[in-house]
């Protein structure tokens, strides 16, 4: 039952993994009791269960996940939204309106209209119907101020670190309001326009970066040479 | 145009470009050279100079060609209109929509295509010079755009191709060899699966020259199959030697 690669090695579709006893995770796929990669990646063994953490894919939707979204399109009874993935999600007006939705009295654009930035979180969604959202919970809705920034999707964790450690770390140093979309979009909202892009050279940072070991350390010393900088510019 | 008289094979037997039979052009492959699409990748096979780039798996436009249980890849290979010497009309020839065919029948045994139903990839390739064997580069580059935009593949597709040249078999036909020779066998393979995805033949080889050839183009794809994984990885690995030093 040997294994082919060590764990944090780089692998390519295609590559020989494991064989025999071995479970197939993320990003594998078995053949003849073999399992393979199926993306470019880095491979990680769980007990038993052979994962690879990818280093290129896109997002699929999954239910109770929150993501952010754009309106595409306004419809009769609801609207279209990009979440970044292959299926356009949509999102009905009763969810949004709290009172019966009448379509000859309503006009939906005066409530969200294309291209608005929405926080949604998923609640269906298989494989023959697209998935749909709901904004009807606390800390869900219009996005009204703040930055955007796109990421590989399954980058994500990384972002968020080991316990929250990345993530929490960023937040302190920054001093901003850090909302993670699992479709690898993320709302930075601060007080000012200087701490939020110090916030997002961060992240992509992290996105360049993730398959690297040390992160965190070289990412706080960035956070905090950049911030000594800009008070020594300020001044 | 080249005369009749003029030899493809020295008496050294050594090819016009001072190859041996048996040895592939130079190659330079790149992955990730373009921001806009979902996945790139640029290849230089000698004098061939080829991108490729895909999109998706995203909604289907037009909706009803979407199929219910599985993605639709749609490929499209076109030559621009410098690619060659006598200027060729941008509209797709009867040659381009072929190879399209064949590019996309290449490239889909190696693509979990039932995973995302309803939905559909577009790869996109493009000649920018051209000098023989632009399929079999086009496959090679447009599995590595493939697996660049993260779409889960079962194995990276090489394709390499072989043929006959003043009745000695050779590896990787350039232009004048393939117009001047006697036969091309372009390859394409799934290196770990040792699966052959795309064989045609252009001439007339004999079940032996046949075989040899074969052979001979299978050797070829694996040799570029290492080039091609490397290229993949590359971006990666500079970022990582970069700052863990």
């Amino acid at each position: 039952m040997p294994t082919f690669f060590e764990r944090r090695q780089l692998v390519t579709p295609g590559d020989l993994i494991a064989e025999g006893a071995y479970i197939a995770g993320e990003n594998t796929y078995v053949e003849d009791n073999k399992i393979f990669a199926s993306r470019i990646g880095i491979v990680e063994y769980e007990n038993k269960k052979v994962n690879i953490v990818a280093l290129r894919a896109f997002y699929i939707p999954r239910i109770e996940d929150i993501v952010i979204g754009t309106i595409v399109e306004v419809g009769f009874n609801g609207w279209t939204v990009d979440i970044n993935a292959p299926y356009q999600a949509i999102l009905r007006a009763s969810d949004v309106l709290s009172r019966p939705f009448k379509p000859q009295k309503d006009d939906l654009s005066q409530v969200l209209n294309v291209g608005d930035l929405i926080v949604a979180k998923i609640i269906a969604y298989d494989r023959s119907h697209d998935p749909q959202l709901t904004v009807g919970e606390p800390g869900l809705g219009k996005i009204t101020r703040g930055q955007i920034v796109k990421i590989t999707p399954t980058k994500i964790p990384r972002v968020i670190g080991r316990k929250g450690s990345m993530i929490s770390m960023i937040k302190q140093e920054t001093g901003c309001q850090i909302i993670l979309g699992v479709n690898g979009i993320i709302l930075i909202t601060g007080k000012t326009l200087e701490e939020e892009e110090l916030a997002m050279m961060a992240i992509r940072k992290i996105d360049e970066e993730s398959h690297t070991s040390g992160l965190t350390d070289r990412v706080t010393q960035m956070l905090k040479e950049e911030k000594k900088n800009m008070e020594e510019n300020k001044e | 145009m080249s005369q009749k008289s003029e030899k493809l094979i020295d008496k050294k037997g050594l090819r016009l470009d001072g190859r041996k039979p048996d040895e592939l052009r130079q190659i330079k492959i790149e992955v990730g050279v373009l921001s806009n699409a979902d996945g790139s990748a640029y290849i230089e096979l000698g004098k061939n100079k080829i991108l490729a780039a895909v999109f998706g798996p995203r909604e289907l436009h037009p909706k009803h060609l979407a199929l219910p249980d599985r993605m639709v890849l749609r490929c499209r290979y076109h030559m621009a209109p410098f690619s060659v010497q006598e200027r060729k009309s941008p509209a797709p020839s009867r040659r381009e929509i072929e190879l399209s065919k064949v590019i996309r029948e290449s490239l889909e045994p190696a693509i979990f295509l039932e995973y995302y139903p309803r939905t559909g990839i577009d790869v996109f390739v493009e000649v920018l010079q051209a000098d023989g064997s632009t399929r079999c580069a086009s496959i090679t580059a447009a599995s590595l755009a493939l697996a660049d935009a993260g779409i889960p593949m079962k194995d990276l597709v090489v394709a390499c191709s072989a043929g006959k040249v003043d009745g000695t078999i050779v590896l990787d036909l350039m232009d004048t060899e393939d117009k001047m020779g006697e036969a091309d066998l372009p390859v394409a393979l799934m290196p770990n699966f040792n699966a052959v995805t795309l064989l045609q033949m252009d001439g007339n080889l004999s079940l032996e020259e046949f075989e040899n050839a074969l052979n001979l183009a299978l050797e070829g794809c694996k040799k570029i199959y290492t080039m091609q994984k490397e290229a993949l990885k590359a971006k990666y690995v500079g970022v990582k030697e970069e700052v863990e030093e």
